[in-house]
This record gives structure tokens, C-alpha cells and sequence, in this order.
């Protein structure tokens, strides 16, 4: 992908006076490798999870792939933290300008990283559903008596590990890209596996496709706009690279429709992938039908990457023009927490409900994304850091309350849990409280960095409308809470299922790192405040 | 003045209910054990609140027996605690309502599979958090504080509370935390403005005071909205109130006495200690809106309650009537006026505290909480009898009970600056004395009526001949009086002799008028 980038760059005739003379002119350009060494051990421990699925026993596979994609994450993280120490302040600029490895990156990738181990060991779980969550062989045509037959089996797909890596290291590649060339490719390599994921579980397989369908087909739409941008913005700028666009737009005199043509189409394209309203569609379907560890890995990380990618191009890209389209933003990020908190209100199913909240959520997060100031980036940093942490924990825990026929979501399946099982009832208490923002939450203080970041940035108008929506949306969080604490459970209510000491452990680290930042959050706000993109 | 010590015994305040209710819901097995151990915290912690205004010198500081720590230092958020007068008498209330709410729950009956640990749990956990709202003196602690009480009030209102609980315990919880989210909006903005000021952003009470009332008078307003709108909410004022009459009828007999003697007082404290001193201009300028919303509270709540025909319900409609006057005496801006909201902020918790416990007392003979089922109780139980026209004269403030010199301080000091209001207020008063004495009337004079007292079925369903009412309807009980007492005491003595809550209240009262900048309209001077 840095080759293409770099041949765009070379071979585009508007800032390179000089007489192309071809081929010689492309030089393989420095490449930093150990900043880029995460991503690199990320993508191929993905090539050798393939080269698992080929060559080892089907009955070994499971462990063999849990233990290669957590210890690659592992080996990651272990590289990412030994460059942190010696990463320039601005930041790395490296593969030809393509990637920016700077302290926000850093941030956005220990997030991510951390994430996804969580989401793998949710995954890997075979204690709740017996064979495990995801189905035993995907080419079977739902409904038929070999699909009740593998329903029963006590096997899985192994791929989704593979699957899942690419899908980080696609993210880690996004949240890093520097030119919007890269960005693309990156989304590609970070949709492409999900679309396949969201289509493997194993109950409700109907469903599941359909959310497969639904999110591949919308997802190349998206795609397509942000190509279209894309393109649009290389006629106005003569460059894919963010700064280069930034610098066009501040002394030109050049067609503002193609700027700001191909600027509504980009974002599009990248508020597609946060699930911002009103591109939001596919939320709701998509976290439904999908496997729910699945769902925990798309509603934690996709986020973090999607808005890790909005938060570099707004401010490297188009820091200088903000004036011009802020105040459409504005209108997306009402609409967004809007559509939230109202259409959240009318769902019957937990993980609907949920896929509402995070299209409010991703309003919130919109407006710290739009402050385009230090303070603005830090608050949303910290909100995705908490937000991830929330969401992981919530679809772990809907993932463990079952009955009969696989995952009871219908909220009224939900009544009188607390009788059932006070810890997960209480847990899920705790983690929706978070969701509503509650003090000594980390969703509160979440809330009240981006806040303050957009008060201080003069968005008084937003904040309003952002705390009337939060007072709605706390409304449906409330609903479970009085379903699990105060009504009388159903004859032929849903069990909850003791997951393995694995997922256990997740979900209590997450829980604790929820609570954890409520209450002392000065560390990770530090952390989140300690530099912004580099500009190159 | 003792600073170290003392701080220690407002930690301990803070802290003692905490630990408290860790031990007592950790005794879930054994009912009986975590009354008793609940008890006895509670009446610790009301002997820590008794040290603490022995402490307190009424004629130092504003803010005394303080103490701080660092908690968020990104934001200069500091864990910081102190009292001036206002707060110290709302915490000894506190700390003397919850001994008698716990003692009036001692028979209540629980729903199935909830036990006695986990209820007495939760109203420790309440005191101490609604002992912390009253005590900090960082913003964004009051703020979290304010929040976080909800959670334990939702969860006895919606575990604990009659037929309807879920319902009320929702509505109360979004009405105040709409009201809180606003307010948060406020917080922040204060937050932003210090950052302007200052240099570095602050939540201190007292440095936030300085910074902000100098702002333009738009700023003021749209920050005083924010706070107005969550203390209006928590207070009720009119048009807000409509959950309190849900979550009083709903709630236990206990819950209901901390709702509307504790948590409600937040909304009228919170007046004083953040709209007045930090918006002044925006007071001023704001002031004939919230006298409209005050008499208009005390005509609606007073005719309300008059046509009730549930006593809980009655109850609440009681409360908004009171908070209509409250809320007149503080935003008339004279020191009278004011000194008289804020005992009359105590004398409320206290009769209408006992008003509640002893309507719990009978709607526990009765079974039912109608008005309409019962009649002529006062031949079955004339001591209830005699104790419940006790809480309701107080109630209605008459002359020698403890409400009467807080109605009249109200009353007199807010006629010069707002006539109108007053004389519509004053009006309150009479049907005050309509509702109270005609509940009198219906529940405990004549023959001896009602299903409650006559139903045939059910246990003690034997008849007593001479009056022909179920042999179960008994007078009170050696426990009942036990509670009723200390109310007793406090209605009359405070009645005979208001002083030692006006010297403790007046000086902290001047000192928020000075920060409003209005002189007082009438040449009296309460002593400084």
C-alpha cells in the first residue's frame, strides 16, 4: 500500500516541476520499521493464523489460534511500549508520509490492542455456547437439517482469529494513515474482515447473513463515497497527503466545490464507518445479527479507528477551513446523538438498544472531534478509551444471558434477572449506568472532558443539546435496570451461563477499568493529553 | 478555632454511614441483627452531628471545619469538605431524621425476597451521600454527589415501594437527572469561565464565588439556569414537581420521610449556596420569575392537598406548598426573610417528618393508604390521635410550635420587597389550616367508620363490641412513642425557644445576602 501511495505521489505532475523520468525516479522511501513494527506483527501473525487454518488439525486449531493472535498482540504491545520511550515528540512520519506514528497514534493503538484481546477471548469462549459462538461450517445453507445437525456440533470457524488480526492491523493502519490513499486501503483491510465475521454465527444464522449482506453492501457504498472524496480532493489538491490538502485550502484561490465536495463525500464515507447518525443505518442490524463477541470487537474497536481516522483527517487536513464546515458537523453530531437517544427508546432487543446508544455516543463523540484543538482531541481520546472498555464489557455480558434457543435479547426476557443473578445483573447495572453517563463512571468523566473541551471552544448551543439527550438516552438505560431489578422474572426466563475464568477475567477488567477511570481518571487523561498529530 | 479535629468529625460523618452500610447489608441473613446494628450507627451518627455543631463557632469563618485532598488534578478537582451554618443544621437533621426513619421501618414489611439488610443498606448509604451534597465545597464534588444520590433513592422507591413503585422510581430518577445534566452543562461552564479568569481552571466553592459574580449579566443567566433548573427540579417548584406526589406515594413510609425532609432541602440549599452568591445579577434580574413559580407553589400545593384523597399523596402536596414559601423567603433578599427559609428548611423536616411517620402509623393500623377508610379513629388510638393533630398544627404553623416563627420570619421579611407574593402566600396559610384540620376531621373525629377499621376479613378480623372496629387497631406502640418523641420535644422546644437554630443559621445568611448586594429594606439588623 505505501508503494501505490508513493507512485501517486511521484507520478502526480502538479508539485514536481521536475521531467518525470520513469521508473528511476521511484526510490523505495525510508521506512521507520520500528515504529511501524506493530502493525507489522499484527498482519503477519494474521498470514500465519491462515496458514494454521491449512495445515493444522481442526481440533487443535482453536487453541493454536488463540494462543498465536493474543501473543502477537502481546509482542505488539511490547514494541509499541519500547518505541513510546523513543519516538520523537512531534512524532514518526515514515513510509514516504504515508503513516504518522506520532503520541495520539500510540494512544489509539495501546487502545485497540488491549480491545482486542479482550474481544478474542470472548471469542474463544466455548463454555457458554456449547462448540462456541460462531458457527461449525459456514457454507451450510441455514435452515436445513445439516444446519440443525452443526448447530449441535461441537465445533467452530476458526478463521474469525485470522479474521479478526487483519481487521486490527486494517484499524491500526487507519488511525495512522497520513494520506488519504492509505486511509482507504486501510479501511478496506479493516471492513473486508468484518463483513465476513458478522455472517458466522452459529444460532439465528439467517439473521446473522443478513447482517453480513446489510453491512457489506452499505459498507461498499460507503466505500465508494470516500473514494469519490477522495478523488475530488486530489483534483483540488494535486496530493493524497492530509497536510498537502491542508496547505492548498489555506493559499489558493482553487474550486472550493471540489474541496468541499470531495470533504462532505470523505466524511461520509468515515461517519459511515463510526455509525454517526444519520449514517447509522446499518448499526442496529448489524450488532444484532452478528456473533455478540463480534459485535463487542465492531462496537469497541471500529469505533476507536473510525474516529481515531476522523480526528487526524478534520485536524491535519482541514484544521484551516474548519470556519466553513463546522456548522455542518454541528447538524450531524445533533442528528446523530438525537436519532440515538430517540430511536433507542423504542427498541425491544438489548443489543439494538445498545447499537442506538453508540450511534448517540458517536454524536458525543463528534463534537470532541470537531473542537480541533489539544483539549478537543485529548476529550475524545479519553471518551473512546472509555467508551471501548464500556461496550466490551456490555456485549460480553448480553452474550452470557441465554435460554433454550441461544441468546435471550428480547428485553423482556430480561425481567427479574436480578433474582436469577445478582452479580451479572448487577454488572450490567453498573455498565449502563456508565453508558448514561453517571458520576464515578468513566463514562461521566468522558462526557465532561469533551464538554468542557467544546464549551471552552464555544459550542455552548451543542452542550445543551448534548445534556438533554444524555437525560433521554438515560431513560432506556434505566428501562433494563427496572426489568432486571423490579419485575417479577418469567416462568421460562432466560439462565445466565457461567462463562470460562477467561472471559471472566475480561469482563472484569473491564468493569474495573470503567470504574477505575470514574474515579481516578488523572492518569489516562494525561496520558490522552500528552501530544497531538504531527503535521506533515 | 479546632480545624484538625473537627475535620475529623465531619470525615467521620461522611464515612460512618458508609461502613455502616457495608456491615448491615453484609448482614442479609439476619433481619433482626441489621436493624439493630443500623440503629445503632445511625444514633452514632447522630452524636457525631451533635459534636460537630458544638464545634462550630457560629460567629468565625463561613466554611469550618474543612478539610481537602487531591482527587482529579488535571481539573483541580479537590475532595473538599466543609460547613458553614446552613449546612450544619440540614446535616444534624439529617442525622436525627434517620434513627426515627429507621426506627418508624422497624415493622415494615418488606416485599418477598427483600430483606431488611439490603433496605437499611441503601438508607445509610443515601445519609451519607446526602451528608456529603450539604458539605462540599468543590463544585464537581456536589455535582458527582448530587448525582450519585439518586441511585440508592431509585432503588428503594423502585425495590421497596407499593404497587406502582417502578413507575415512580423512573420518573424520579429522569426528572433529577434531566435536572442534574443541565446543571452539569453549568458545572463545566463555571469550569470554562475560572480557566478564563484564572489562568487554570477550579471547581473551589469560594474561588468560583469571586470569579463568577463579576461575569456579564447574560453569563449569569444562562449559568444560573443551568443550577436553577436541577434545584427546581429537586426542590419542587410548580411546574416541576410532579414527581414527588409518584414518589412520595410510592415510597415506604421511611423513604418518603427522607425524600421530602432531606432531599428535597438540596434544591432550596442548593439555591442558597450557588444561585444567589455565584449569580447575584442574575438573581436579582431573575428573582420576580421564581416569587411567581413560589406562590403559584404555594396556592397549588395547598389546593391539592386539600382535594387529595391519598394521604401520601397529601403529603407531598403538603411538602410543594412549604417549598413554595421557602423558596419565596430566599428570593426576596432580606435577611429576615432568609433566616426564616432556612429554619424553615429544618422546622419542615421535622413536623412534616413527623407528619409522615405518624400518617404511617395509621395507614400500618389501616392497611390502606385512602383517606376515605377511615373515620373516627381517634376513640380507637387517642394518643395517635393526639400526636398526628400535633404534627398537623405544626405543619400548619401555629403560634408556639417550631413552623410558626419561620412562616412569620417569611412572611414579614418578604412583604416589604414583594407584597403581592406575600399577601397571595399568606393566603397558603389559611388553607393550610383547611387542609390539615379537615384531614383531622376525616380520619379521627365522629362514629367510627371506614373499611380500613371495619373489614371483617384478614387477620384480627375479631371485633371489639364497644366500638364494633377490628380488635387489630391498637394505640401506639412503646416503639412508636420512642420515635415520636424526639419530634415532640423539637416541635415544642424549637417553637418556645427558635434561638439556638437562628444564631447558628444568621450569620451564614448575612453573609449570602452580602454576596446577593441587596441591603436589607427594613432597619432591623438580625445580630452580626
Amino acid at each position: 500500500m505505501s508503494v501505490l501511495a508513493t507512485l501517486v505521489t511521484a507520478a502526480q505532475p502538479v508539485p514536481v516541476p521536475a521531467p518525470p523520468a520513469p521508473a528511476a525516479t521511484i526510490t523505495q522511501p525510508p521506512i521507520s520499521y520500528p515504529a511501524i513494527m506493530p502493525i507489522l506483527i499484527i498482519l503477519g501473525a494474521a498470514c500465519v493464523g491462515v496458514l494454521f487454518e491449512a495445515f493444522l488439525p481442526r481440533h487443535n486449531r482453536i487453541a493454536a489460534q488463540l494462543v498465536l493472535s493474543v501473543l502477537a498482540i502481546l509482542v505488539a504491545g511490547w514494541r509499541l511500549l519500547s518505541y513510546a520511550d523513543e519516538m520523537p515528540e512531534t512524532g514518526t512520519i515514515t513510509l514516504g508520509r504515508a503513516l504518522a506514528v506520532d503520541k495520539p497514534t500510540l494512544v489509539l493503538w495501546a487502545t485497540l490492542l488491549v480491545l482486542t484481546i479482550g474481544a478474542l477471548i470472548l471469542m474463544a469462549d466455548r463454555t457458554v455456547e456449547r462448540g462456541g459462538y460462531f458457527v461449525a461450517d459456514a457454507a451450510v445453507r441455514p435452515g436445513t437439517v445439516q444446519d440443525r445437525a452443526q448447530a449441535g456440533r461441537g465445533e467452530m470457524q476458526t478463521e474469525v482469529f485470522p479474521l479478526a488480526l487483519f481487521a486490527l492491523g486494517g484499524m491500526m493502519v487507519f488511525c495512522a494513515a497520513n494520506d488519504l490513499l492509505t486511509m482507504f486501503i486501510a479501511l478496506e483491510v479493516l471492513s473486508l474482515p468484518l463483513y465476513l465475521m458478522c455472517g458466522l454465527a452459529r444460532r439465528r444464522r439467517l439473521l446473522s447473513q443478513e447482517a453480513a449482506v446489510k453491512y457489506f453492501l452499505l459498507g461498499a457504498f460507503a466505500s465508494a463515497f470516500f473514494l469519490y472524496g477522495l478523488a475530488l480532493l486530489y483534483g483540488y489538491a494535486g496530493s493524497v497527503q492530509l497536510s498537502d490538502i491542508a496547505n492548498a485550502a489555506a493559499g489558493t484561490n482553487r474550486s472550493e466545490t471540489l474541496l468541499f465536495g470531495g470533504l462532505g463525500l470523505l466524511v461520509v464515507g468515515l461517519l459511515f464507518k463510526g455509525s454517526v447518525g444519520p449514517f447509522h443505518t446499518w448499526t442496529p442490524d448489524v450488532y444484532q445479527g452478528a456473533p455478540t463477541p463480534v459485535t463487542a470487537f465492531m462496537g469497541a474497536c471500529t469505533k476507536i479507528a473510525a474516529f481515531g481516522g476522523i480526528l487526524r483527517v478534520l485536524s491535519v487536513g482541514f484544521g484551516t477551513t474548519s470556519w466553513e464546515w463546522r456548522g455542518v458537523l454541528w447538524g450531524v453530531a445533533i442528528a446523530s446523538m438525537v436519532i440515538g437517544a430517540v430511536l433507542g427508546l423504542t427498541q425491544t432487543d438489548v443489543k439494538r438498544m445498545v447499537a442506538y446508544s453508540s450511534v448517540a455516543h458517536a454524536g458525543f463523540l463528534l463534537i470532541g472531534a470537531i473542537v480541533l484543538k489539544p483539549a478537543g482531541l485529548s476529550a475524545t481520546l479519553f471518551y473512546l478509551v472509555t467508551y471501548g472498555f464500556t461496550t466490551l464489557a456490555t456485549f460480553g455480558v448480553i452474550g452470557l444471558v441465554r435460554n433454550a434457543d441461544g441468546e435471550a435479547t428480547h428485553l423482556s426476557q430480561w425481567a427479574g434477572l436480578a433474582k436469577r443473578s445478582p452479580l451479572v445483573a448487577g454488572t450490567m447495572a453498573f455498565l449502563l449506568l456508565a453508558l448514561a453517563g453517571i458520576p464515578l463512571t468513566s463514562g461521566f468523566v468522558g462526557k465532561f472532558v469533551v464538554f468542557q473541551a467544546a464549551l471552552s471552544d464555544g459550542m455552548a448551543p451543542l452542550v445543551v443539546v448534548a445534556v438533554l439527550a444524555s437525560a433521554v438516552a438515560a431513560f432506556f438505560y434505566l428501562r433494563v435496570i427496572v426489568l432486571m431489578y423490579f419485575s417479577q422474572p418469567a416462568e421460562d426466563g432466560p439462565t445466565v451461563t457461567i462463562p470460562n475464568l477467561w472471559t471472566t477475567g475480561v469482563l472484569t477488567v473491564c468493569v474495573l477499568v470503567t470504574l477505575f477511570l470514574g474515579i481516578a481518571p488523572s492518569l489516562v487523561l494525561d496520558w490522552t493529553s500528552s501530544g497531538v498529530f504531527a503535521l506533515q | 478555632m479546632t480545624s484538625s479535629s473537627s475535620s475529623a468529625v465531619l470525615v467521620a460523618l461522611l464515612l460512618v454511614p458508609l461502613v455502616g452500610a457495608i456491615v448491615v447489608a453484609a448482614l442479609r441473613g439476619n433481619d433482626r441483627l441489621a436493624k439493630l446494628v443500623a440503629l445503632g450507627i445511625s444514633i452514632v451518627e447522630f452524636a457525631l452531628a451533635i459534636v460537630s455543631w458544638a464545634a462550630y463557632d457560629a460567629g468565625g469563618a463561613r466554611l469550618q471545619q474543612a478539610f481537602s485532598m487531591d482527587w482529579i488534578p488535571s481539573f483541580g478537582v479537590h475532595l473538599s469538605f466543609g460547613v458553614d451554618g446552613i449546612a450544619l443544621v440540614m446535616i444534624a437533621v439529617i442525622a436525627l431524621l434517620v434513627p426515627l426513619v429507621i426506627g418508624s421501618s422497624w415493622l415494615e414489611k418488606l416485599p418477598e425476597g427483600r430483606s431488611a439488610g439490603g433496605f437499611l443498606g441503601l438508607i445509610l448509604v443515601e445519609q451519607a451521600l446526602t451528608i456529603g451534597v450539604f458539605a462540599a465545597t468543590d463544585v464537581f464534588v456536589f455535582y458527582v454527589l448530587f448525582e450519585i444520590m439518586l441511585i440508592p433513592m431509585y432503588f428503594l422507591i423502585g425495590s421497596y415501594g407499593g404497587a406502582n413503585r417502578q413507575y415512580a422510581a423512573v420518573k424520579f430518577f429522569l426528572y433529577s437527572f434531566l435536572g442534574g445534566m443541565i446543571m452539569l452543562a453549568s458545572v463545566i461552564a463555571l469550569y470554562v469561565q475560572a480557566g478564563n479568569a484564572l489562568g487554570k481552571g477550579t471547581f473551589d466553592w469560594a474561588t468560583l464565588v469571586t470569579v463568577v459574580h463579576h461575569a456579564p449579566l447574560s453569563t449569569q443567566i444562562w449559568l444560573f439556569l443551568g443550577f436553577f433548573a436541577a434545584f427546581a427540579i429537586k426542590a419542587p417548584l410548580v411546574p416541576l414537581h410532579t414527581w414527588l406526589p409518584d414518589a412520595a406515594a410510592e415510597a415506604p413510609i421511611g423513604v418518603a420521610v427522607l425524600i421530602v425532609g432531606v432531599l428535597d432541602k438540596v434544591g432550596t440549599f442548593g439555591f442558597l449556596r450557588y444561585c444567589l452568591p455565584m449569580f447575584p445579577d442574575a438573581s436579582r434580574k431573575l428573582a420576580p420569575l421564581v416569587l411567581v413559580l413560589a406562590a403559584a407553589g404555594v396556592l397549588y400545593g395547598s389546593l391539592l392537598a386539600t382535594g387529595q384523597r391519598d394521604m401520601k399523596r397529601f403529603i407531598a402536596y403538603v411538602s410543594i406548598a412549604h417549598f413554595g414559601f421557602i423558596a419565596l423567603g430566599i428570593f426576596s433578599f432580606s435577611s429576615q426573610a432568609m433566616t426564616g427559609s432556612v429554619s424553615y428548611m429544618i422546622n419542615h423536616s421535622i413536623s412534616t417528618g413527623m407528619l409522615i411517620i405518624v400518617i404511617g402509623m395509621v395507614i400500618a393500623r389501616g392497611g390502606s393508604t385512602r383517606i376515605a377508610d377511615y373515620g373516627g379513629m381517634a376513640k380507637l388510638t387517642p394518643l395517635l390521635a393526639g400526636l398526628f393533630l400535633l404534627a398537623g398544627l405544626s405543619s400548619l404553623s401555629l403560634p408556639g410550635t417550631n413552623s410558626f416563627i419561620s412562616e412569620f420570619l417569611v412572611l414579614i421579611g418578604s412583604y416589604p420587597n414583594a407584597p403581592v407574593y406575600t399577601i397571595i402566600a399568606t393566603v397558603g396559610m389559611i388553607l393550610a389550616a383547611l387542609y390539615i384540620l379537615w384531614l383531622y376531621q376525616r380520619v379521627f373525629t365522629g362514629p367510627v367508620r371506614g373499611d380500613a377499621l371495619m373489614q371483617f376479613d384478614g387477620p384480627g378480623a375479631t371485633i371489639a363490641p364497644e366500638t364494633g372496629a377490628r380488635r387489630a387497631i391498637r394505640d401506639l406502640t412503646g416503639r412508636e412513642i420512642g420515635v415520636l418523641v424526639p419530634l415532640v420535644v423539637l416541635v415544642i422546644g424549637l417553637g418556645l425557644y427558635p434561638k439556638p437554630v437562628l444564631d447558628v443559621v444568621t450569620p451564614t445568611v448575612n453573609a449570602t445576602m452580602t454576596s446577593v448586594g441587596v441591603g436589607d429594606p427594613v432597619t432591623v439588623q438580625e445580630g452580626h
